[in-house]
């Protein structure tokens, strides 16, 4: 295996991954957030998943809009390349270099704001597309960045510091991701390390556009009492409705089967994602069932969290545009030009 | 009914000022007034081509509503053995298909011109000084083309026939144009050559030749092209190698993309049937640019193309391009204002918003062809230069130029290879040990970038607004912020010497000069001819190719007493823009000759305004 040669016995260096990389490779500079906030708790899952996934961290490419949470691939990964791009319109930037260079993994990160208001229209045909990256939503259900105005993530009635209440029901983007035709769709909790860590494994092993919802408590202007997205809010009410095991495509499968409680997806890579049922009516490849699902848990205050939809089969945006293998960003001049017979015969149509 | 309107127009045509005598050769201009949806586009390009066939220099001009059917419509060709191609103000031969407009469209013409009408439409009551010729045009269709369905758009083959016959176009001139535009149609060439036939077998038969305007067979177009600008535009960015292309459609600008699609799939698909490109139809303009700078960002050669309502959608956008230096090319092909002006008119009135376009202090480099060549070579050119200078590149065309027919040389193949710009791979990487993305290391204010997959661990850099320092980290500090100002200034100035030269004829003594751009050139360079010929006044002529101006055009401002910057828009930007540059015992020096009622510009406008302002 790659650690044992990477890690010569006797020596206890620093743990390294299956590609020899430690984790301080995958980290990046100090983050300039609040103490607390929810968001340098996604970074540094962001960091666990790609580490333990072995990820070569050049192979990634980082993809932001504005706000506290699309500062945040500052604070992960530096020795990828990363684009904070304008509010909102991240996938657009996204789209035009996944097409560039579809061989690398694409990694956005956005927030309720960036997503939910001003980014709605880019959101939904991002997802339409199935665009291949994972699209992270750093949910607080406020404008952090701009000092605390509710976003439309924001849970109707849910009160804000000042005391404004906000009354005007969440736009749930999960449920919307599903509708759209994004192909891995999730919602986990900042401070849920486990299911978070897993969910974001799988994510790395996916094809197609995954979509995490996270919730991320913003300690600044919106973790108090009457707030739905607080840490406190989220320990009571946070509903899972399947447990996540993931085994990687290089590890061993071994856990054990739990026949009739348990959906196994082998993800495009070869890894598997297990999925316990913790409600017995779930069924995360049911696009219907799974959108009922969530709009139930609305009507019941729920919060659920888990994986919501999962479909390994539908072709991605790349697949349909049916690009040669070598990224479109380097292919060579004798591929992109054509020749100067060629100018000669469209000329010669033109007389 | 039909012989006694044809005698009324014989009867018409002893007191029309015409003298059938005195010949008009190969000069004149035929406007066909239709309405739009009734599939008059390709009888138009056939009597234009014919023209073009017969050696003759020809233009076409489609004047089209922002509709898609039953809208009046014309199509105007100009035939010019000098080889002027601007547009006309002067109609002399009037196809009235448009019962709706043929009232105003035979009261708008001058004595001596002529009419050909369907002969319900009784025209030649409204005026005794037109030569008219009226043709039963339902029933000459209805001969020819048994299938009622069909019926609407042969007619318009029959007027084509009418005019041919009139003009003394040789039917193997026409037939040889039918016969390209139904290439490997049989069934419709027949047809439509069938149409062609009985229209001009029935001016034969029945309209005796009243009026002195022929088309005489000449050498002045051999070996030349007929293209739209938009299409070379398309074509010039293919030959650029372009990889990604995301638009969303507007009018004039969907027809660049479309012709640019068009090609693509002809010959950047490989053997195994892969494409070497990716077109994404965006949901709006400001994800086409975003695509655009997300591609240009990770390597691609990429661009949009848009007009007006869309650059104003990719301002923002804009911003971030020139502060994160991403490469990207942004055609707009210029219109009237917002959607609901003149949408379909084309105007050159969003150049001082693209040169500024955003927030902060930005500053575009802009190409402005003057010639569908021009579209095809800045839409080649473009593409290196923005590379070259890691800064969006606007192309700005406009409708006229962009969706009409226009004789040209046949374009030359950009034989230089193209220019990726400063962009560091893994080798160069373990060379340097290192780089500084925003670093000014050549002095010409553009720094080294590498791309997303560049297999160094160095080689990642943070892409952001203007926030950052010369190694792409974070930064607020002002001194920090004042270097990426002064350094993205000495990129412009370096894009100064960049970007293609003014063209500038006459012999440079004159003491008034001229200066225009793009589109106008054809009219500008008519109208200083007739200056020349009427009035003996010769003036210099600067056409700009580009925005930043180069160093010639002050030398062109100070070497000359007054100077008339020609535009088609109405708040004089181009003169304005001259003048932001321009030290102030110069800016004074400029006057304006402004066109902007959506029509394109034409000589004899532009002539008026200078004889006034000059005094002649
Ligand atoms: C075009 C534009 N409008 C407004 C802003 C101001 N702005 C910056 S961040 C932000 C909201 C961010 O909220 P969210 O996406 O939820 O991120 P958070 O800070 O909560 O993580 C706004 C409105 C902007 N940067 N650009
Ligand atoms: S303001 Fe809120 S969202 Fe922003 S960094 Fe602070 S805690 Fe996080
Ligand atoms: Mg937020």
């Amino acid at each position: 295996m790659a650690t044992a040669t990477a890690t010569p016995t006797g020596t206890p260096g620093p743990k390294v991954n299956r590609i020899g990389l430690p984790v301080l490779e995958y980290r990046g500079g100090k983050t300039t957030l609040c103490a607390g906030c929810g968001h340098n708790a996604i970074s540094e899952r962001i960091i666990d998943a790609l580490f333990e996934m072995g990820v070569q961290p050049e192979r990634v490419m980082k993809l932001s809009g504005i706000g506290c949470s699309s500062k945040s691939p500052a604070y992960f990964l530096s020795r990828a390349h990363s684009f904070n791009s304008v509010h909102g319109r991240m996938p657009s930037v996204a789209t035009g270099a996944v097409l560039a260079n579809h061989t690398m993994m694409a990694l956005g990160v956005s927030g309720d704001g960036d997503t939910a208001s001003i980014g709605m229209g880019q959101f939904v045909h991002m997802m339409r597309r199935n665009l291949p990256m994972i699209y992270i939503i750093e949910d607080n259900g406020v404008y952090g960045l701009t000092k605390g105005q509710f976003s439309a993530t924001a849970d109707i009635g849910s009160k804000l510091k000042t005391g404004v209440i906000n009354d005007l029901p969440a736009i749930d983007t999960c449920a919307m991701a599903i509708q759209l035709g994004a192909t891995f769709v999730g919602r986990s909790f900042s401070g849920d390390k486990k299911q978070l860590l897993s969910m974001l494994k799988a994510a790395v092993a996916h094809k197609g556009t995954v979509m995490l919802d996270v919730i991320s408590p913003c300690v600044t202007f919106n973790d108090h009492e009457g707030s739905t997205k607080s840490y406190k809010f989220m320990q009571e009410h946070d509903e899972p409705i399947n447990e996540l095991g993931f085994v990687p495509s290089f590890e061993e499968i071994d856990i054990e089967y739990d026949a009739g409680t348990t959906t196994d997806v082998t993800m495009h890579d070869g890894s598997s994602l297990r999925l316990r049922k913790l409600r017995e009516d779930f069924n995360p490849t049911d696009r219907v069932g799974s959108v009922r699902t969530l709009m139930e848990a609305h009507e019941n205050g729920e919060i659920l969290t888990g994986v919501f939809y999962i479909d390994t089969a539908k072709p991605t945006f790349t697949d349909l545009l049916n690009l040669v293998d070598r990224p479109l960003g380097t292919q060579p001049e004798s591929v992109t030009k054509p020749s100067a017979a060629v100018l000669q015969k469209v000329m010669a149509g033109l007389q | 009914m039909a012989t006694g309107d044809l005698a009324l127009g014989h009867e018409q045509s002893k007191s029309a000022v015409v003298d059938a005598q005195q010949r008009v050769v190969n000069d004149f201009s035929i406007q066909v007034a239709t309405v739009n949806g009734s599939g008059s586009q390709s009888a138009n390009s056939v009597l234009l081509k014919s023209i073009f066939n017969m050696g003759v220099p020809v233009s076409g001009k489609n004047l089209f509503p922002s509709n898609i059917a039953g809208l009046p419509t014309w199509y105007t060709i100009r035939a010019s053995k000098d080889g002027y191609v601007a547009r006309r103000k002067k109609i002399d031969i009037l196809v009235a298909m448009n019962a709706e407009t043929a009232r105003e469209d035979i009261l708008g013409l001058h004595s001596g011109s002529v009419a050909i009408y369907d002969e319900t439409l009784n025209l030649s009551q409204y005026r005794q000084d037109v030569v008219c010729y009226p043709v039963p045009f339902d029933k000459i269709t209805a001969a020819v083309c048994p299938e009622a369905r069909l019926r609407k758009l042969v007619k318009n083959m029959v007027y084509v026939g009418v005019v041919a016959h009139l003009l003394q176009i040789d039917m193997s001139s026409v037939e040889a144009a039918l016969a390209k535009q139904f290439a490997k149609k049989q069934k419709a060439l027949d047809l439509n050559f069938g149409a062609v036939r009985a229209g001009a077998e029935y001016a034969a038969e029945h309209l005796s030749k009243q009026d002195p305007f022929l088309i005489e067979r000449m050498n002045s177009t051999a070996g030349k092209i007929i293209i739209d600008g938009n299409s070379a535009a398309g074509l010039g960015a293919v030959f650029a190698g372009v990889t990604v292309v995301a638009w969303y459609p507007i009018t004039p600008s969907t027809s660049l993309v479309e012709a640019t699609i068009e090609y693509l799939k002809k010959f950047r698909v490989t053997e195994e049937g892969k494409a070497t490109f990716a077109v994404v139809q965006a949901e709006d303009e400001l994800a086409a640019i975003g695509m655009v700078l997300g591609a240009g960002w990770a390597g691609a050669r990429s661009m949009t193309a848009t007009s007006g309502p869309g650059i104003s959608l990719m301002a923002e956008f804009s911003g971030l391009g020139y502060f994160a230096e991403i490469p990207g090319v942004i055609f707009d092909v210029q219109r009237t204002g917002p959607s609901t002006g003149m949408p379909t008119r084309t105007s050159q009135a969003d150049l001082l918003s693209t040169a500024f376009l955003s927030h902060g202090d930005t500053k575009h480099v802009i190409l402005l062809p003057g010639s569908v060549k021009e579209c095809f070579e800045f839409g080649y050119a473009a593409f290196d230069l923005t590379e070259r200078l890691q800064t969006p590149v606007f192309v700005l065309s406009d409708l006229d130029l962009g969706m009409n027919n226009w004789m040209s040389d046949p374009f030359t193949y950009p034989e230089t290879p193209l220019d990726r710009g400063k962009v560091l791979t893994a080798e160069d990487l373990n060379r340097l040990g290192g780089f500084a993305r925003y670093a000014d290391v050549d002095g010409d204010g553009i720094g080294y970038r590498t791309l997303p997959g560049t297999d160094h661990p160095k080689a990642a850099y943070f892409t952001r607004g203007s926030g950052h320092n010369s190694k792409a980290g974070y930064t607020e500090k002002p001194e920090d912020y004042l270097e990426i100002m002064d350094r993205l200034i000495r990129k412009f100035d370096t894009a100064r010497t960049l970007v293609p030269a003014p063209v500038v004829t006459g012999n440079g003594k004159a003491s008034v000069g001229v200066i225009a751009y793009g589109s106008s050139d054809f009219a500008v360079v008519e109208a200083l001819d007739e200056l020349k010929k009427q009035h003996a006044v010769e003036v210099d002529y600067m056409r700009v190719r580009a925005y930043p101006f180069t160093q010639s055009v002050h030398e062109f401002v100070a070497s000359h007493e007054r100077i008339y910057v020609v535009e088609q828009d109405r708040d004089a930007q181009l003169a304005s823009l001259l003048k932001l540059d321009l030290a102030a015992d110069q800016a004074v020096k400029l006057h304006s000759i402004l066109h902007f009622n959506g029509l394109p510009i034409d000589a004899e406008s532009i002539l008026t305004e200078l004889v006034v302002k000059e005094g002649l």
